[in-house]
């Protein structure tokens, strides 16, 4: 499932990996635009094409056929012009959703990360750890996962990685209970920030959305505020499934924010837009590769670009 | 699994069947209905957009057959697709070739690789009776190797001891030795996956596929995938070569449009899919049953082989006959329920009826309550062989004494005497020859001689007479009303709108 091995890639930066995973869906884009303007007005069947390379970026129907009208309003001469104009389409939905992670008051500040199997989830806490421990937190990790074994060492060797502790007991623990005595430890030991990761699951199996829901539950007991926020690991090769798991998991467990993982390869994370515009919720991290440092902060404008196809 | 989806093309069909003639228009409005559906549930565009092309060509050039609307006539279209589409018989996994079988797996990070290929194993060890032994060529993730040594033992299959440092073609050759030297009939190598497409990672694969030259190459893939699923599947299958495609998380939360691309795209069969986290949640894709869920048409096909396996012919033709004269008496309406009970109760019956998609929300709050039956049986049993054959002479302290008997109450024992009483009469007027809607239902219960199956213009049918909208006020009555043995329960239905 999760690698936790960093690939020994020559250093890129993210936004190099992160042009280098879109590209696909950019040069199609690319391609298909130039073919459209250089074949002159633009029909009806025109914006249809439009709409359709917008979908299979997974840009969803709805969103797809908005911006599709857009375009078709206005009539441009070249090739840069109309990707500027999809580009700013897709910045406008994107803009109010790009909003930084801010650990704020609570002691400790309690980050709950959920999600479906395999989308990335303790990857994506090994990475938080890091990147707060090098802000001078105090970072604890709580393996909540105690469903899949190899999450547990996973874990483990990520804490190891950045620098935090970890509290794991043995697979099939209560992750209710575990969760509960993390944070009673976090706050004896007075830590910054107390990472929960969960078991992933999928968002239609009731009971364990129970569980999760429980997990919560607990850890108001100790502390009404916690957790303090609620992320929701989506994988960037998800379709138009990633709607229900946000609903359903804001249902659940309040997430309160995204983080969308496997950029860096074929994907097109065009699920993102379509998300924004029908959620409203925060995007706060993009996950770009498998190192430790592979995590960035999610720009709207950059994003929009990549996808349309500029550099 | 394919809910979403099925609901939709549902309704948008259900709206088509209704109306006594079509326009083109109307076609093209239901099509792109069914075209944003099926983008809805991540079907890639192209496939989509060959789906409604298809369709309406068929549509147009059609003859038109007298008792079947326009709108049916389309469902069977949109179903003949589907089916098309799916892939129209089913493959499973071909095992025809000199022991040991190699089959490799290939897939993504988290498809599921591991998992399946344990599920696989468990699924030939003891269904399939073979001899299997499984090996990883994970050598980058950490404890992959172990992961499935460890899910070996669980489901009791031989894993290829560990060697380290060794790359995976050599782990391959070396398990298909294994394999050989241990009288093994199957051998299944779980590659590595990797987060994403990549270069290596097909390099690996293909050099893999040289060194044992596999009988079977799967692709595993994640039913959850977006519209990137056709890149997977056409990158895979472009450099690795396969032979067959396993869906996961086929259990998600039912779009599952990834399944209708991969087989389109690729025109490689999918073989098998996983439909849960237990170890023996695999099971055969079959097209054309699948299509029918997807339409919500019901799986009338499983439900007519159950009950070909389940019932006793002999008895079942003597029920019949009994069923024809009008003679149903206590005795078949009990073997009747134990008919039911074999096929899995009441619930696992109705969620294989067309229709039922619809009314899922609506059965699960009627509470339909599987004890019933056995509380049925239980009456029917406390009956002396007198009273159960002429149920007439039943009077007040008979029943008392039957209602203690079986630990139920002399009302449960009306219920169910009225029941009886209602099917008889039914069944006679079936048997009487009675044509319309109920003439297809009778051949469906072997009344018109042998197990016909119904048309797919009957199904369509069937699902039209399901009273859609009308059932929360009924449904609440129906549970004490309504087991009526497997088959003529479903006579029951229309029969029951229609009185009350």
């Amino acid at each position: 499932m999760n690698d936790s091995t960093p690939k020994q890639s020559p250093q890129q930066s993210w936004w190099q990996r992160l042009t280098g995973g879109l590209k696909r869906t950019s040069t199609a884009i690319g391609a298909a635009i130039s073919d459209l303007v250089t074949r002159g007005p633009l029909t009806p069947e025109r914006i249809e094409e439009i709409e359709d390379m917008l979908i299979r970026a997974d840009l969803g129907v709805d969103v797809a056929a908005r911006i599709a009208a857009v375009m078709a309003k206005g009539r441009y001469q070249d090739v840069k012009e109309s990707q500027t104009i999809l580009a700013d389409e897709i910045e406008k939905i994107l803009a109010p959703v790009a909003v930084p992670l801010t650990i704020g008051d609570g002691k400790p500040f309690v980050i709950l990360v959920v999600g479906v199997n395999g989308s990335g989830k303790t990857t994506t806490i090994g990475k938080l750890a890091a990147k707060f421990h090098d802000e001078g937190r105090s970072v604890m990790l709580c393996a909540g996962d105690t469903f899949r074994a190899a999450a547990i060492d996973q874990l483990t060797i990520w804490a190891g990685r950045s620098g935090a502790s970890v509290l794991a007991r043995a697979p099939g623990a209560d992750a209710a209970g575990l969760a509960y005595d993390a944070l009673v430890e976090a706050k004896g030991e007075e830590i910054d920030v107390l990472l929960v990761d969960t078991a992933g699951r999928l968002q239609n199996k009731a009971s364990l959305m129970d569980e999760l829901e429980k997990m919560v539950r607990v850890m108001k007991k100790l502390d009404p505020a916690a957790p303090h926020v609620v992320l929701l690991v989506l994988d960037a090769t998800v379709g138009q499934n990633a709607l229900s798991q946000v609903e359903e998991f804001r249902k659940v467990a309040g997430v309160t924010g995204l983080v969308m993982t496997k950029l860096d390869g074929t994907a097109r994370g065009g699920i993102l837009v379509a998300i924004a515009a029908k959620h409203k919720l925060p995007v706060h991290f993009i996950g770009v590769g498998e190192g430790i440092d592979d995590l960035a902060a999610f720009t709207a404008k950059d994003f929009a670009r990549a996808i349309a196809g500029l550099e | 699994m394919f809910n979403t989806l099925s609901e939709r093309l549902g309704s948008i069909l259900n709206r088509l069947t209704g109306r006594g003639a079509l326009s083109e228009a109307d076609v093209d409005t239901a099509l792109r209905e069914v075209r944003r559906a099926m983008l809805e549930a991540d079907v890639a565009l192209d496939v989509v957009r060959a789906f409604t092309e298809k369709v309406k060509a068929g549509a147009i050039g059609v003859e038109v057959i007298k008792s079947v609307t326009p709108g049916q006539l389309v469902v069977k279209i949109v179903h003949d697709q589907l089916v098309e589409m799916l892939g129209a018989q089913g493959d499973t996994i071909d095992l025809n070739a000199p022991a040991p079988v190699p089959i490799m797996m290939v897939g993504l990070q988290g498809s599921g690789k591991t998992t399946t290929t344990g599920k696989l194993a468990k699924r030939l060890t003891e269904q399939g009776r073979r001899k299997v032994l499984m090996a990883s060529l994970d050598i980058y993730r950490p404890a992959a190797m172990e992961q499935l040594a460890v899910l070996g033992r669980q489901i009791g299959v031989e894993t290829l001891p560990i060697v380290a440092g060794q790359p995976p073609a050599q782990i391959a050759q070396r398990a298909l030795q294994a394999g050989r030297l241990g009288g093994y009939d199957v051998v299944l190598l779980d590659t590595a996956g990797r987060t994403t497409l990549d270069e290596a990672m097909m390099t690996e694969a293909a050099e893999v596929k040289r060194a044992v030259n596999p009988h079977e190459v799967l692709l595993v893939a994640d039913s959850l995938t977006g519209q990137d699923a056709v890149n997977l599947a056409r990158a895979f299958d472009r450099r690795v070569g396969l032979t067959g495609i396993v869906l996961t998380r086929i259990d998600g939360d039912g779009r599952g449009g990834a399944a209708l691309s991969m087989r389109a795209v690729t025109g490689k069969p999918i073989k098998l899919m996983g439909t849960g986290e237990r170890m023996d949640a695999l099971e055969d894709f079959h097209p054309s049953r699948i299509a029918d869920r997807i339409l919500g048409m019901g799986d009338i096909v499983s439900l007519v082989e159950k009950a070909a396996a389940n019932i006793d012919a002999e008895r079942a033709a003597r029920t019949a006959e009994r069923m024809r004269k009008g003679q149903f008496d206590l005795n078949d309406l009990r073997d009747q329920f134990v008919g039911m009970q074999q096929m899995g109760g009441m619930s696992g019956l109705m969620g294989m009826l067309p229709g039922v998609a619809k009314m899922k929300n609506q059965l699960a709050a009627a509470n339909l309550d599987e004890r019933l039956l056995k509380r049925q049986m239980a009456a029917i049993d406390s009956m002396t062989p007198q009273e159960r054959k002429h149920p007439d002479i039943l009077k007040a302290s008979r029943k008392k004494r039957i209602a203690s008997g079986a630990g139920v109450k002399v009302e449960d024992i009306n219920r169910m005497l009225k029941m009886h009483r209602q099917m008889s009469d039914m069944m006679k007027m079936m048997g009487s020859g009675k044509r319309g809607a109920m003439a297809g239902l009778a051949g469906m219960l072997g009344l018109g001689g042998g197990a016909a199956m119904p048309s797919p213009e009957q199904m369509a049918e069937l699902a039209k007479k399901m009273p859609g909208g009308g059932l929360p006020s009924t449904m609440p009555s129906l549970p004490p009303t309504f087991p009526g043995g497997p088959l003529p329960g479903l006579g029951g239905f229309p029969g029951l709108g229609k009185k009350k």
